[in-house]
């Protein structure tokens, strides 16, 4: 069962700001949603299977793509070709 | 040449997003020559706004065309608009938009379906002559079964699926939608070509004629598409149509599919998790409203994905980055693949025996509007086709007739890669009833 704070923490890492004011329906919705899936606890341990899996391989070699005008188009800011970004650090 | 098609038809039912008043098209002798065609709005179009029903995109143009539409586009086809889906596809019955619902057409009082909903509308309304719409869970036989069309998703690795915007990249495929089988297998045939962009897709091209000669095909009926939670009138409509491929020379079994005791959970934890990484490069930096480039990342990273994605988006990815937090994802996502595993399983060992797997498309004529708002009743819903996508196999659904005068979907899956089966059933059921 999880409390109010622990969905705050979720929120958190996934970068996600939810309100105060919708944080009990939030929380409430989230454990009837997690009793529903505990039903996977009931499946038993197994292999799955990648035996029909083949990897997909090509030449490492330049092949058309956007051009830097096309990519920057939708950006909002832009500067010398390059996209605007906020601060990491 | 290119060709001007007038695109003046209304929208009774809020099917479309964008739509373009004159679209162009070339003569080029295709199979969709003149053919005005509406493209989920999660399909990228070069020039054409493509917001996949969010505000987290709105004012997006793509500067590429997906391989699907490059494909339509040398077919002839009018691209003619984007059509309105549960956001992201995060939704069965296209209220999860940030343009609002698509309408049922045959009751505006009740929903469309989804998440391809606005695909299906335009088709059932007659606004477009076929569409495109795409399928994680039932995104595209839910919608076709409440609006009375033909929706069909290929076998996962039949259509390209370069340039559809990611949600749930180990589940989600491209298909058709029409009024006829034939319709959805012009389109098939149009989109299924090579693509070595998408490393998921196998080269096998699609050029069927539909055939209604099922004589002698193994037909599986399995208990749990007809056991709790499904309308007893929704069954008996189904089954009477079942009935029908028998009069057209198909043999009958019945069958069991253990699995799906698992299927809803493992569906939802599966796409719950994909969604949760593949909705993390909405960021405003390189499309979408604009973030503040001068507060510090997380702060306004967090705040604007607050804002613009929308509730059941927002559930989801929540619910995806808890389920793969470590203590956890051996709880829910390492289960849920078995559980995966489990109902690919039950499917082979069915179509040792059986060609084709029949039963409903959705397990109730469509809800009001409104009615399925708290989460696990939506969910609840895709109980019936969750099942083909887990497996990555080819389902069609054709209206087979109706209850309370809302029409009812018949589901028929078929085994990896003999889509060709699944058109030729569905073809011979149409047959018998038209």
């Amino acid at each position: 069962m999880l409390l109010e704070n622990d969905v705050e923490g979720i929120a958190k890492l996934a970068d996600i700001q939810i309100q105060k004011e919708e944080l009990t329906e939030i929380t409430v919705q989230f454990n009837q949603i997690l009793e529903y899936i505990d039903i996977l606890d009931s499946v038993s341990e197994g292999e799955v299977s990648n035996s029909e899996l083949i990897n997909v391989l090509r030449e490492d070699v330049v092949i058309p793509s956007l051009t830097q005008e096309e990519a920057c188009a939708n950006a909002n800011e832009t500067e010398d070709g390059h996209i605007r970004a906020p601060r990491v650090m | 040449m290119a060709k001007e098609y007038f695109f003046d038809k209304a929208d009774q039912t809020n099917a479309f997003i964008t739509r373009l008043d004159v679209a162009m098209y070339e003569e080029s002798g295709g199979p969709l020559q003149g053919k005005g065609i509406g493209i989920s709005d999660n399909i990228s179009t070069s020039g054409i706004p493509t917001t996949c029903a969010s505000r987290i995109l709105a004012g997006y143009v793509p500067p590429f065309d997906a391989h699907v539409i490059t494909l339509l586009r040398k077919a002839g086809a009018a691209i003619v608009g984007k059509t309105n889906m549960d956001e992201f596809g995060a939704g069965n019955t296209t209220e999860h938009s940030a343009y609002g619902p698509t309408t049922n057409p045959n009751e505006a009082s009740r929903v469309a379906g989804g998440s391809s909903g606005g695909s299906a509308a335009a088709v059932a309304t007659g606004m477009v002559d076929m569409a495109l719409g795409s399928d994680t869970g039932g995104s595209i036989r839910s919608p076709a079964a409440f609006c009375g069309v033909v929706g069909f998703k290929p076998t996962n690795g039949r259509v390209s699926r370069y340039g559809l915007i990611a949600y749930s990249s180990s589940m989600e495929q491209i298909g058709p939608l029409g009024k006829t089988v034939t319709d959805v297998n012009t389109l098939m045939s149009v989109i299924a070509g090579p693509d070595p962009r998408d490393a998921t897709m196998y080269d096998r091209p699609y050029a069927h004629t539909p055939s209604k000669d099922i004589a002698g095909m193994k037909i599986a009926v399995p208990d749990e598409f007809f056991g709790e939670g499904v309308d007893p009138a929704v069954a008996e409509s189904v089954r009477t149509a079942i009935r029908k491929l028998e009069d057209a020379g198909a043999e009958t079994m019945t069958c069991s599919i253990p699995s799906m005791s698992h299927a809803l959970a493992a569906h939802y934890v599966t796409g719950m998790c994909e969604a949760s990484t593949n909705l993390s490069r909405f960021d405003g930096v390189r499309f979408g409203p604009p973030v503040e480039t001068k507060r510090p990342w997380h702060e306004e990273f967090s705040d604007y994905r607050g804002m613009f994605f929308g509730k059941e988006v927002q559930r989801r990815i929540l619910l995806g980055t808890f389920a793969l937090t470590e203590g956890y994802y051996e709880k829910y996502y390492a289960k849920a693949q078995v559980a995966r595993e489990n109902m690919r399983k039950d499917f082979l060992r069915i179509f040792r025996d059986a060609d084709i797997i029949a039963g409903p498309t959705m397990p109730q004529i469509a809800p009001k509007l409104g009615e399925k708002s708290d989460p696990i009743s939506m969910y609840l819903a895709d109980i019936l086709t969750a099942p083909a996508s887990l497996a990555g196999v080819p389902a069609i659904s054709v209206p087979c007739g109706t209850v309370d005068k809302m029409p009812v979907g018949l589901q028929l899956i078929g085994r990896h890669f003999e889509d060709e089966r699944v058109m030729d059933a569905a073809f011979a059921y149409e047959s018998e009833v038209l």
